[in-house]
């Protein structure tokens, strides 16, 4: 047994070139956040202070001001997404797992699938078609459905994954107490896969929190304090967007701080999801 | 043969088996389960051949045979778990107290409330101990709290397991040892006092001491109910049993007095396969 062969040598080095390009990988997959964090956070972190989070956005041409409208009005929209999605999305989910093969529920895996590829452009027309339109006005509730038709697939198929983990036994084990299948589904099932679906919604919110597309024709932007559901409303990306594209110094530093506060609160839902699913898994386990 | 059989390795069984000899033929016991020609098929699958046996009230019934015989399947027919497989069909009659249980018309969900089930691999809900207790007393409807409490209580002693939790009622049940948990799951099927208790290898996932502790529960819990029970140890099928069913290929064998059965079988088949003698 000679240690070094020249098939020995060449067998190492192979070894050791993938290993350094899947190191090498892993950093360039991490420069993007990286310089998304560097630039926002540069720009964006001198522009924040206290005022960008309680007062209102100031006319053109004087300074200061902030954003309190538009957090507020991103909260009530995916606030209303999530109610109207949630639900749904769950109850969707569980029909998928119970009735695996039937017609219709090939029928939603598919348009589901087809739901989360469309852009989020045209989900906003449809919701400005669907919710604008008729009203003859922009409205929060629009943008929340919006953001809610953006959540639902994301939810459903969450759902239907957690519910496929669940050990069959806990099933059997309820109806063999005399359980009907909703019962079962309802008391032991569905709070079984709860942790892991909790966080699908987490990120589901978090991800449509960001979105700017789908509220530019339905929720609009609102200068002014508004909370009624049937106002156009203002929201962090929109305000972000117009900001952005306006030709004035001052709203430019307002739109990067808008990003700052966008990125931190993507992180925090983030934190926020994993935190979730421990403790909840920790309660499972009992050692809580 | 049989004497190896019956000679344990396990002192304390021996001790067990000289406590509480085994009772004479179990003779004047009521029918609890009547079978009469069961047939089931999983697609083209035929699984069990005219089954026809009468299945003793308030005695532990062995079910024992060969790895794919159609135990499991068997069992499941008397609580009609086999209706959650698509492919499973069912012929022929099961009654339990004179009502054919696949009889048209029948409460499936009453079926199974008359019949508890105690899985081969303990399944306690990832829930408190007291909440997998007073589920099936909840799914009935009972709201009381002081109600579920006695209860849980109640059933928890009558499953040995009481000492052991009822200073953490409230502790996830998967906190508990794998013999608990299998104590738990039983206690979660007598709570709501069901006729009949099926048991499929419940120790086949535990120690030699929790497994005894289970056999000490099975014997005594058969003062109340009717219990049927997988087994592939022999001598656990000889140690808590009163009459035992040999399954070989989906057929009833032999079905007789536990003992009688032990020491002298009628069939050669049941002789090669309490032997060890199988091929
Ligand atoms: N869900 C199912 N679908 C199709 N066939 C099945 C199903 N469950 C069991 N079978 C088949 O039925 C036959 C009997 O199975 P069963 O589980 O009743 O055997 P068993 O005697 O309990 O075996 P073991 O001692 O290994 O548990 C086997 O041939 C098995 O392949
Ligand atoms: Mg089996």
């Amino acid at each position: 047994m000679k240690a070094t062969s020249a098939v020995d040598l060449r067998r190492r080095a192979v070894s050791r070139a993938v290993e350094v390009f899947c190191a090498a990988s892993v950093v360039l997959a991490l420069v993007p956040l990286g310089m998304i964090l560097f630039f926002v956070l540069r720009q964006g972190l001198p522009a924040l202070n206290g005022a960008f989070f309680t007062e209102m956005p100031k006319p053109v041409g004087e300074p200061g001001g902030g954003m309190a409208n538009a957090m507020v009005g991103t909260l009530i929209l995916i606030g209303i997404a999530a109610l109207a999605a949630v639900p749904v999305g769950i109850a969707c989910g569980v029909y998928l797992t119970e009735y695996r093969r039937a017609r219709l529920s090939t029928a939603a895996r598919f348009s589901a699938d087809v739901l989360n590829g469309v852009p989020s452009i045209v989900i906003g027309i449809f919701a400005y078609q669907a919710a604008v339109v008729p009203f003859r006005r922009f409205t929060a509730l629009a943008g929340g459905l919006a953001l809610g038709v953006m959540m639902l697939p994301l939810i459903i198929r969450t759902t239907e994954e957690l519910l496929g983990l669940v050990p069959p036994s806990y099933r059997e084990g309820s109806l063999a107490l005399g359980a009907t299948r909703a019962r079962a589904v309802w008391t032991v099932v569905l709070p079984a896969a709860l942790p892991g679906i909790v966080t699908g919604v987490l990120v589901a919110l978090a991800r449509v929190a960001g979105e700017t597309a789908p509220l530019l024709f339905t929720s609009f932007n609102n200068q002014f304090w508004s909370t009624r559901l049937d106002q156009e409303i203002a929201s962090l990306t929109v305000q972000v967007y117009t900001y952005a594209n306006s030709p004035y110094e001052d709203w430019h530093r307002q739109a990067w701080a808008g990003a700052t506060v966008l990125i931190a609160s993507v992180l925090f839902f983030s934190l926020l999801s994993r935190f979730a699913t421990r403790r909840l898994e920790r309660m499972h386990r009992g050692t809580a | 043969m049989t004497r190896e059989l019956q000679a344990p390795a396990d002192p304390g069984i021996r001790i067990r088996t000289e406590l509480r000899p085994a009772e004479p033929a179990a003779a004047s016991a009521a029918i609890g389960i009547e079978l009469r020609d069961v047939n089931l098929s999983y697609g083209d699958n035929h699984v069990l051949h005219d089954i026809s046996m009468d299945v003793d009230e308030k005695r532990v019934t062995a079910l024992i045979g060969p790895s794919g015989c159609g135990k499991s399947t068997l069992l499941r027919c008397l609580n009609r778990m086999n209706d959650l497989i698509e492919s499973a069909r069912t012929t022929g009659s099961v009654k339990i107290k004179g009502q054919d249980i696949y009889g048209p018309g029948t409460d499936v969900i009453a079926v199974r409330r008359r019949v508890g089930m105690v899985f081969q691999k303990s399944n306690p809900f990832p829930k408190s101990i007291f909440d997998n207790v007073v589920y099936g007393l909840r799914i009935g409807g009972v709201r009381d709290r002081t109600a579920l409490e006695a209860a849980a209580e109640k059933s928890l002693s009558l499953a040995a397991l009481w000492d052991e939790v009822k200073d953490r009622l409230q502790a996830s049940a998967l906190s508990l040892s794998g013999g608990q948990q299998q104590r738990l799951c039983i206690a979660r099927a007598i709570a709501v006092e069901p006729e009949i208790l099926l048991m499929d290898e419940p120790c086949s996932a535990l120690d030699p001491i929790a497994t005894l502790k289970i056999e000490e529960l099975i014997y005594s819990l058969k003062e109340r109910y009717t219990i049927v029970i997988v087994t592939h140890n022999l001598q656990q099928a000889a140690r808590v049993s009163d009459k035992t069913a040999f399954f070989w290929l989906g057929r009833l064998v032999e079905y007789g007095v536990t003992s009688d059965m032990f020491t002298n079988p009628r069939e050669k088949l049941t002789e090669d396969y309490i032997t060890g003698r199988f091929g």
